[in-house]
C-alpha cells in the first residue's frame, strides 16, 4: 500500500481520517490538560515547542483529513468551513482554543463563582464578580436620586408610553394617526409634567434628582422625536434655490458636524448663560435637550439629504408637472421615499444618540453611565467598578442591539423592491 | 410696459425673497440679542472681550506633554500643549483602528466559518455599547487592576507595565537631523523611482520591481546616515529606582501614563467596527466578474487583488472610512472623562475655570476641531478626487 503522507488522498479515506483524528485528540487532550489539569506532558520539549504542541499536533492531524470530495458530507462540511487550507486550519484551531481557554474563566467570574446574596460588599466572599453592588444600586442605577416613594411617576410614564406604543401597532390605520400624533405632541407634555410635577397636588422634582436609566431614555426619547423634523427642515434647506436659506443651513449643519458633542455640551453649560439677559435661568436638562437635539439634527439633515439627492430627478418633475407646490412635492412625493431609502442612516444617527446620552455627565447630569461612577467611588463599594461597567454595558449593549435589530427588520419590511 | 406683467414679476419675486430676508433678519436678530446679552453679562462680572489673556502666565500642571511645559508659560503654550496631545492620541488611534478594522472587515469575508462569525461578534458587540462606557472601562476597572509598580509585568527587561503606566526605551539620537534628511531623500528617490517604472511599463510594457527597489532605498539612505553622517542611536532604558521604604519608581525613559493606553484602546476598537464594516461593503461591492475577467487575462492573484480589487473597493472605502477618522479625532474628546489633558480638558477645563472666560475659550477650542475636521475633509476629498473613475 502506497500511502502518499503530503497529500491525502480518497483511496486511503479511512487510514487517513483516523490517523487525523487521533493526532487531533492528542493535541485537544494536551491542551485540556494543560488548562484545567495543570498537566504538563510534554514537558520534555523545549519551551517554545512545548508551549505550541496542541495547536501542530492539531494542524497535522488537520492536514490529513483534508480530503477534497472525499464523499463524505460531515467531512466535506468540516473540510470547507474550517479546514479550507493550511492557514484557515491554523486560524481555526487559534479560534478554538481562545474559546476553550477563556470562556469557562469568563463564566466562571460572570455566574459560577459570582456572589448574589448579600447587601454589602463583605458579602462577596468568592472570586468572582459582585453583583451584590449592582443588585444594591440598580435602584439608583433605574432611578437616579429620584426619590424613592415617588418613583411610581417614573414607572407609570413609561407604562403609559409602552402601552401607547404597544396600541399603535393593533389599532386600525383609520385611528393610527391621531394616535401617532397624540404620542408625538401630546404624550411627552404629559410624561414630563409626571416625571416633574410641581402641579395636581405631585411634590416638584427638580432636573437635578433625575437620573440613572430613566433619564437615559428621556433623554434620548425626546431628542430622536425633536431632532427628526428640525434634521428633515434643514435637509430641504440646504437643498433649496433660495441662497439665504441654503447658505445658513451649511453653515449650521457644518458647525454642528465639526465639533464634539462634549465641546457642544460645556457650550450650553458655561457659554450660554452668558448669552441670556442676566438673572435668567434656563433648567439644566433643559440646556442639555437643546444642545443635543441640535447636535444630532445636523447629523440627521446629512443623512435625510443623502435620500433627497438619491431619488430619481423624475420624481420631482413628475410632481411638479401634475401642479404640485414646494411643500406639497416634498410631503407627498419626495421624503416619503427619500425617508425610506435613508433607514438605516436614521437608525445609526439614533443609535449614535443613545449611545452619546451618557455625555450629559460633563454638566453634572448622571444617567446610567454616570451614576455607575458616582457608586463606584462610594467609599463602602470600592473597587467594584468592573461589575458596574459590565452591567451598563450590557443594559446598553441589549438597547442598541435591539434597535440595530429592528431597523434591519423595518427596512426589509418597507423595500418595494422585489 | 404691461402692468400686469410687472406685477406678475414682482410677486414672483418676492416669494423668493420673503423667506430669504425674514432668515437673514432672524438670524441678525438673534446675534445682535445675544450679542448685548453677553455684553451686559461680561460687564457686570468686570471682564471685556478679548484675547490678551492668551499670553498670561497659566500657573497651573499638565501632568503629560509633549512639549517643554510648567505653570510658568503662557495660556496659548497650554492650548498647545493640549491640542498637541489631542493630536497625539487621535493620531495613535487612527493607526490602530485602519489595521484592526481592514483585518475584521477582512476576516468577516473569510471561508472560515469561525473567523467570520467571531469577526462579527466583535463588531456587534463593540459598536452597540457607548464609546464612553469602553474608556470608563478600560481606564477604571482593566487597566486599574495592573500589578503595583513593584511587581511590574516585564517585557524582556526593556519595557515594564504596572498600574502606574507603560515604561518603554527612550531613543537618544545624535544627528537627528540628518537622519531626517535622509529619509527625506529616500522619499523622493522612490517618487521618482515609480513615476520612472509607470513609463516603462506603460510605453515600453516592461515591469520593474519597484516595491523591492524602494524598500532597499528605504532602508540604504538612513543606513547609510548611520555609517557616514555620525547619527547614532541608544536607548534609555528605564530602571526600577527606590525613592523611599515604600515608594517605587521607574526612572528614564518614556513613560505611557495609563489615560493615554485606555483612551487609544477604546478609540481604536470602537471605532475599528464602524472601519470594518465599510472595507467588507467595500470588497463586497466588487463585482466579481472583474476579478474572473482579471483572471481570464492572466493576471496573478496578487496582481488582481492590487490592479484589480483594490483599486475598486478603495474608491468604495475610503469616503465613509474617511468620515470614521473624523468622528475619531472628535471623540478623543471624551479624554476630559478620565483626566487626559487634552485640549477640552486642559483649555475647556482648567484655563476656563481659572480665567472664566467662557465666551472665548469654548469658541477657540470649537474652532480648532472645526478646522480639524475641515483640513482632514479637504485632505480626503483631494485623495478621492484622485482615485475617482476617470471617464474618458
Amino acid at each position: 500500500m502506497n500511502i502518499n503522507l503530503i497529500k491525502p488522498n480518497k483511496e486511503n479515506l479511512t487510514s487517513f481520517v483516523s490517523i487525523g483524528i487521533l493526532f487531533i485528540l492528542v493535541g485537544f487532550f494536551d491542551f485540556l490538560a494543560n488548562t484545567f489539569l495543570n498537566l504538563n506532558f510534554t514537558a520534555f520539549l523545549p519551551a517554545g515547542v512545548s508551549y505550541f504542541t496542541p495547536i501542530i499536533l492539531g494542524l497535522i492531524g488537520l492536514h490529513f483529513i483534508r480530503i477534497e470530495y472525499s464523499g463524505n458530507i460531515l467531512l466535506d462540511k468540516i473540510n470547507a468551513n474550517f479546514n479550507s487550507s493550511n492557514f484557515n486550519a491554523l486560524l481555526s484551531l487559534f479560534v478554538i482554543f481562545t474559546l476553550i481557554k477563556f470562556i469557562p474563566a469568563l463564566l466562571n467570574w460572570f455566574i459560577f463563582d459570582a456572589n448574589f446574596a448579600g447587601d454589602t460588599k463583605q458579602d462577596c466572599t468568592s472570586s468572582g464578580a459582585c453583583w451584590v453592588f449592582v443588585k444594591v444600586w440598580l435602584n439608583r442605577f433605574v432611578y437616579g436620586m429620584y426619590p424613592d416613594t415617588e418613583q411610581w411617576r417614573i414607572n407609570t410614564s413609561f407604562f403609559i408610553l409602552f402601552v401607547l406604543v404597544g396600541a399603535a401597532f393593533f389599532v386600525p390605520t383609520k385611528f393610527k394617526k391621531y394616535l401617532l400624533i397624540f404620542l408625538l405632541f401630546v404624550y411627552p407634555i404629559i410624561g414630563l409634567k409626571l416625571i416633574s410635577g410641581g402641579d395636581f397636588g405631585l411634590k416638584y422634582i427638580e432636573t437635578g434628582a433625575w437620573g440613572g436609566l430613566s433619564l437615559t431614555f428621556i433623554v434620548s426619547a425626546f431628542a430622536l422625536i425633536l431632532c427628526f423634523p428640525i434634521g428633515m427642515f434643514l435637509a430641504l434647506g440646504r437643498r433649496s434655490n433660495l441662497p439665504a436659506i441654503r447658505y445658513s443651513s451649511i453653515g449650521f449643519i457644518e458647525l454642528w458636524r465639526g465639533v464634539p458633542l462634549i465641546t457642544v455640551l460645556f457650550m450650553s453649560a458655561v457659554m450660554f448663560p452668558m448669552f441670556l439677559p442676566d438673572g435668567t435661568y434656563v433648567d439644566k436638562l433643559i440646556r442639555v435637550l437643546v444642545a443635543i437635539t441640535l447636535f444630532e439634527a445636523a447629523y440627521m439633515a446629512e443623512v435625510i439629504r443623502g435620500g433627497l439627492q438619491a431619488l430619481p430627478k423624475g420624481q420631482y418633475e413628475a410632481a411638479k408637472s401634475l401642479g404640485m407646490g414646494y411643500w406639497k412635492m416634498h410631503f407627498l412625493i419626495v421624503l416619503p421615499q427619500a425617508l425610506k431609502l435613508v433607514i438605516p442612516g436614521i437608525a445609526n444617527t439614533f443609535l449614535a444618540l443613545v449611545k452619546d446620552t451618557p455625555l450629559i455627565f460633563v454638566v453634572g447630569l448622571l444617567e446610567l453611565a454616570g451614576m455607575v461612577n458616582l457608586a463606584k467611588t462610594n467609599p463602602e463599594w470600592l473597587g467594584m467598578a468592573m461589575e458596574g461597567y459590565v452591567f451598563a454595558g450590557l443594559v446598553f449593549w441589549v438597547v442598541c442591539y435591539a434597535m440595530s435589530r429592528y431597523s434591519q427588520n423595518l427596512e426589509k419590511k418597507l423595500s418595494t423592491e422585489r | 410696459m404691461n402692468f400686469k406683467n410687472f406685477k406678475f414679476d414682482l410677486s414672483n419675486k418676492n416669494k423668493d425673497l420673503i423667506p430669504q430676508v425674514l432668515t437673514v433678519l432672524f438670524i441678525v436678530l438673534v446675534i445682535i440679542y445675544f450679542t448685548i446679552n453677553a455684553q451686559n453679562n461680561m460687564g457686570n462680572r468686570g471682564i471685556s472681550f478679548g484675547f490678551g489673556f492668551l499670553s498670561q502666565e497659566s500657573s497651573f500642571d499638565i501632568t503629560f506633554s509633549l512639549i517643554d511645559y510648567d505653570g510658568s508659560h503662557s495660556y496659548a503654550k497650554a492650548f498647545l500643549v493640549g491640542l498637541l496631545n489631542t493630536i497625539l492620541v487621535s493620531a495613535i488611534g487612527i493607526f490602530f483602528a485602519t489595521i484592526l478594522g481592514v483585518t475584521i472587515g477582512i476576516s468577516r469575508l473569510s471561508q472560515n466559518y469561525l473567523i467570520s462569525k467571531a469577526a462579527e461578534w466583535y463588531v456587534e458587540i463593540f459598536r452597540n455599547i457607548p464609546l464612553i462606557l469602553q474608556i470608563f472601562f478600560w481606564y477604571f476597572a482593566a487597566l486599574r487592576a495592573l500589578p503595583l509598580t513593584i511587581d511590574s509585568i516585564n517585557f524582556y527587561d526593556i519595557s515594564f507595565l504596572n498600574v502606574k503606566g507603560w515604561y518603554v526605551p527612550r531613543l537618544i539620537w545624535t544627528n537627528f537631523s540628518l537622519f531626517i534628511y535622509s529619509l527625506i531623500a529616500a522619499f523622493i528617490l522612490i517618487f521618482f523611482v515609480s513615476k520612472y517604472a509607470k513609463k516603462q511599463r506603460d510605453e515600453f510594457g516592461k515591469q520593474i520591481p519597484v516595491f523591492y527597489i524602494s524598500l532597499a532605498i528605504l532602508f540604504c539612505f538612513p543606513f547609510l546616515a548611520f555609517l557616514i553622517g555620525g547619527v547614532t542611536l541608544s536607548f534609555q532604558i528605564p530602571e526600577l529606582t527606590q525613592l523611599s521604604k515604600t515608594i517605587y519608581v521607574y526612572q528614564g525613559g518614556v513613560t505611557i501614563i495609563p489615560e493615554l493606553i485606555s483612551l487609544a484602546l477604546a478609540l481604536s476598537m470602537y471605532t475599528a467596527t464602524f472601519i470594518a464594516e465599510n472595507v467588507r461593503a467595500g470588497i463586497l461591492g466588487v463585482s466579481k466578474g472583474q476579478k474572473e475577467a482579471a483572471a481570464s487575462i492572466g493576471l496573478t492573484k496578487g496582481q488582481i487583488l492590487k490592479l484589480v480589487v483594490m483599486p475598486q473597493a478603495l474608491r468604495i472605502i475610503i469616503p465613509p472610512t474617511t468620515n470614521q477618522y473624523l468622528n475619531l479625532t472628535k471623540n478623543s474628546s471624551l479624554a476630559a472623562a478620565i483626566a487626559y489633558p487634552d485640549i477640552v480638558l486642559v483649555f475647556a477645563g482648567t484655563a476656563l475655570m481659572q480665567t472664566g472666560r467662557a465666551i472665548e475659550i469654548i469658541s477657540i477650542t470649537m474652532l480648532t476641531y472645526l478646522s480639524l475636521s475641515l483640513s482632514i475633509s479637504v485632505f480626503m476629498n483631494w485623495y478621492n478626487k484622485k482615485m475617482a473613475i476617470k471617464e474618458k
